[in-house]
């Protein structure tokens, strides 16, 4: 998706960063080499990109124009959840929840080639006062948590697994809607990815909350 | 060994000593690791100066870096076992850097260990 939006846009001074926040740089390794991206993609093993943008969840992008400034707040980019909808028994979504996330990318992908055309004056661009109603921003809980978050991933480094496993569950406990430090200090499935049973029970504690927050974009599917 | 984990990654501090609440550096390490210099006026960075005697900074020749960080505000965190200390951002900090609508910058590695900024 990433690279042959950029190889549309790279000459028009439009760039991307993909971050992975991945604890361990091998496990991002091949799908870094699968895209084999021209963008920059750096690995964020302590998620500080996270606790910088006060993001929760991925895969989660920032608008930045050409001066540095916000031009959307982190938002969902170019995906849908679909996680709710699915059976509980065999996980699968219905045919017409499956079609959402390409409707999604679709629209979010149009919205990027918008603002690169019109700058400023795209109609996906919010105002300073939008960007700030729109921003999330983190308390005291969630700052501490990142914190811990932090000193246990370089204990998990040391090899200090029992050292880093109260702070991983004080993260998690201080930071509860963070399904980034959630993944990450979870027990992960055979294929590396923390989707086991406590995955599913996570979703279904969620109730009337989202997985996936609604992305405030002309045409995308609510 | 005490590690302190800063913005731009790890640093091994050879000469600290860790105690209970403290984190013990030499003039000379905590310069390199934060840029704060010990000076005959206090605890500095470029123009700005905190003193240090009053409140127990410095002893015997060392900083109690992380006693100087909570006096600034900044979030202390260290390890059950002393071994690692990080100079947490405060969340006000980091509402008023969002709020500020500047994209916050940072520096990280890709998978061939090659840092890039965010900045450029």
């Amino acid at each position: 998706m990433w690279q042959a939006l950029f190889d549309e846009l790279k000459d028009q001074n439009f760039s991307i960063i993909t971050v992975a926040m991945d604890a361990d740089a091998e496990a991002a390794r091949p799908f870094i080499e699968a895209v084999d991206p021209d963008y920059i993609s750096p690995i964020d093993r302590d998620h500080q990109v996270a606790g910088l943008y006060n993001m929760v969840n991925v895969p989660q992008a920032v608008w930045i124009d050409e001066t540095g400034q916000t031009a959307r707040p982190p938002e969902i980019a170019g995906t849908y959840d679909t996680v709710r909808s699915r059976d509980k028994i065999t996980r699968a979504a219905p045919a017409d929840v499956q079609v959402l996330p390409d409707e999604a990318r679709t629209v979010y992908q149009d919205a990027i080639r918008d603002w690169v055309q019109n700058g400023a004056e795209s109609k996906h661009v919010f105002s300073s006062d939008e960007v700030k109603a729109r921003l999330t921003v983190p308390d005291d809980n969630v700052a501490t948590a990142h914190a811990n978050f932090r000193i246990g991933q370089f204990l998990m480094r040391q090899g200090k697994p029992d050292g880093a496993a109260p702070l991983f569950a004080e993260a998690r406990r201080l930071h509860p809607e963070s399904w980034t430090i959630w993944r990450e200090t979870e027990e992960k499935n055979e294929a590396g990815l923390a989707a086991r049973s406590t995955f599913w029970a996570r979703i279904d504690a969620l109730c009337e909350k989202k997985f996936y927050d609604t992305v405030y974009m002309a045409g995308m599917p609510e | 060994m005490v590690c302190l984990l800063t913005d731009i990654g790890e640093r091994q501090m050879p000469g600290a000593v860790a105690d209970d609440v403290g984190l013990w550096l030499s003039p000379e390490d905590m310069t390199a690791a934060t840029g704060w210099e010990l000076k005959p006026e206090g605890v500095c960075l470029v123009d700005i100066c905190v003193p240090a005697a009053p409140r127990g900074f410095v002893r015997e020749g060392k900083i109690d870096a992380a006693a100087f960080w909570r006096h600034m505000g900044w979030p202390v965190f260290s390890s059950d076992d002393g071994g690692a200390w990080l100079r947490g951002e405060g969340a006000e900090t980091r509402r008023s850097s969002l709020e500020s609508l500047t994209a916050p910058d940072f520096t990280l590695p890709d998978s061939e260990g090659t840092r890039h900024a965010l900045s450029g």
